[in-house]
């Protein structure tokens, strides 16, 4: 009788892509530790920043530094974490406005208990020490001031 | 512009096909879309299906659906990678272009394998979001909330969204949700799934498909004692970052019911696809319905939501209405993306 032949599958998609000037300057400048924004003709400031701007589709070229302090426009509590999610503990997710920006980014709470957010409260970003050029070298935000004050 | 119908629908949808593959699924399905009519697979012209690779977990998946139709000998056909309500608009172009007379819609979706609000995250863009994996309930609370402190919204009126839901569902056998005793209260009494949504606010996933045909001229007349003819449809789509966007708004929504016509004269029934009810309301308000129009009669895509058929399946509904004679002029919707990024209006008359 034959042998059955066999042969390993790798299921992978193998391809690279550059980031571009944008949002590769974004990814940069988490790596080092700060927070970049992308000034719009109007004088506002978009973070996370966009290579166009959303309404007229201009090319945007200024960037600016944002953070690390910002106010908590909205949140949600998620427990449990979510199997793939940088995070593996119960956390917070909020829409954080950045100092110096005017539209908000999405990411992690570090706080212990939903009872510790509440929209417009101050928030400070956490950096992990060891750092690639990724969304998740923040850590997430957690509240600049002692916790538990305006409930 | 060609006068182009809805002549024939049909649709399926349950809690999980444990035992069902995609095309088991559809081949009754099409069956019945066709049949009814009296066509067979000869008689269409054109064929557009809507599915996602995402969610079957495969490349190019929807080639083995086509088995469902019978693509020997060789069909004109195309598939678009969103909700079939796009594929529809696919064929209504077609048919605009002429040559075609007669074409096959259908798409169909799979989810319970998988966790939806997880798997979702996939359609987040991969650099700032899609690696946070945040689910969808959670996503829709950052805008729940938003409208709440806003006062776009009031917990209430968010209750009796999901209420309409729940009691209109109980009649419907797609349905996979439904309740005809639940009230406001005990909307309220629901502990948060994703704070501040309860589990009423968010729309219960199922598994399903749609098949649509739709014909243009005396064809439609011929095959179709009161074809739903489609008077105006329209999409539209807002920027992908949400933090850029208006969260309490959908004015990409709005900008596709004017340029379907929406507000032209008076509505008998609307089919909104909104996942969650926050966005139900968004979009009662951008499309201008009033207390007059009945919104989602039988549950809507709150009371069973099939991942990339629920808005073909609104379609389908409002046309049903018109082919029974129960309504005059209809809208259907369907929506696509983050916090209704995209958003498509079908209007349909009878005659």
């Amino acid at each position: 009788m034959a042998e059955r032949l066999r042969a390993d599958l790798v299921l992978e998609y193998p391809f690279t892509r550059t980031t571009g000037p944008v949002i590769g300057a974004f990814l940069t400048g988490l790596r080092e530790g700060i927070i970049l924004g992308i000034r719009r003709p109007d004088g506002t400031v978009l973070c996370p920043p966009t290579e166009y701007d959303p309404e007229t589709s201009e090319p945007l070229t200024e960037l600016v530094e944002v953070g690390p302090q910002g106010e908590l426009e909205s949140w949600t509590w998620v427990d449990p974490p979510r199997s793939q999610s940088p995070w593996d503990q119960p956390h917070g997710l909020g829409l954080i406005r950045l100092d110096g920006a005017d539209t908000p980014m999405i990411h992690g709470l570090l706080v212990d208990h939903p009872g510790e957010l509440f929209s417009g409260m101050r928030v400070v970003a956490q950096w992990r020490s060891e750092r690639g050029g990724h969304i998740a070298d923040l850590e997430g935000f957690s509240p600049q001031e002692s916790p538990g004050t305006g409930q | 512009m060609r006068d182009i119908a809805v002549v024939s629908v049909a649709q399926h949808q349950q809690k999980a096909l444990t035992d069902t593959t995609e095309v088991e699924l559809m081949v009754p399905l099409i069956n019945r879309a066709r049949g009814a009519v009296g066509l067979t697979q000869d008689d269409i012209g054109f064929t557009c299906s809507g599915s996602s690779d995402f969610l079957a977990g495969q490349a190019f998946s929807f080639v083995h659906t086509l088995d469902a139709v019978g693509a020997v000998p060789p069909i004109s056909e195309s598939h678009v990678e969103m909700d079939g309500a796009w594929a529809l608009y696919e064929a209504w172009v077609k048919l605009q272009i002429g040559g075609v007379d007669i074409a096959l819609v259908y798409s169909y979706g799979k989810s319970s394998p998988g966790s939806l609000r997880d798997v979702l995250s996939t359609q987040l863009d991969p650099y700032y979001l899609g690696p946070l994996w945040p689910d969808a309930f959670s996503l829709a609370a950052l805008q729940a909330r938003l409208m709440l402190e806003s006062g776009t919204v009031s917990e209430q009126r968010l209750a009796e969204i999901a209420v309409r839901s729940l009691n209109g569902a109980a009649d419907n056998p797609l349905a996979v949700r439904s309740s005809a005793g639940a009230t406001i209260d005990s909307v309220l009494a629901e502990a948060p799934i994703a704070d501040p949504l309860r589990p009423s606010d968010c729309a219960a996933s199922a598994d399903g498909g749609a098949a649509v045909v739709l014909a243009a001229g005396d064809r439609a007349r011929e095959l179709c004692e009161r074809p739903a003819w489609i008077k105006g449809i329209d999409h539209r789509i807002d920027p992908h970052q949400p933090g850029v966007r208006d969260l309490t708004r959908a004015p990409s929504a709005r900008k596709a019911a004017a340029q379907a016509g929406a507000g032209d004269d008076r509505l008998d029934a609307a089919e909104l696809a909104a996942p969650f009810s926050t966005q139900e309301h968004i979009l009662e308000v951008e499309l201008g319905l009033g207390p007059h129009t009945p919104v989602n009669a039988s549950g809507g895509a709150l009371a069973g939501h099939t991942m990339m058929a629920a808005g073909l399946m609104r379609i389908a509904d409002a046309a049903q209405q018109i082919h029974d004679g129960r309504a005059d002029r209809v809208l259907s919707h369907a929506a696509s993306g983050l916090y209704l990024q995209q958003n498509l209006v079908c209007v349909m008359e009878g005659e």
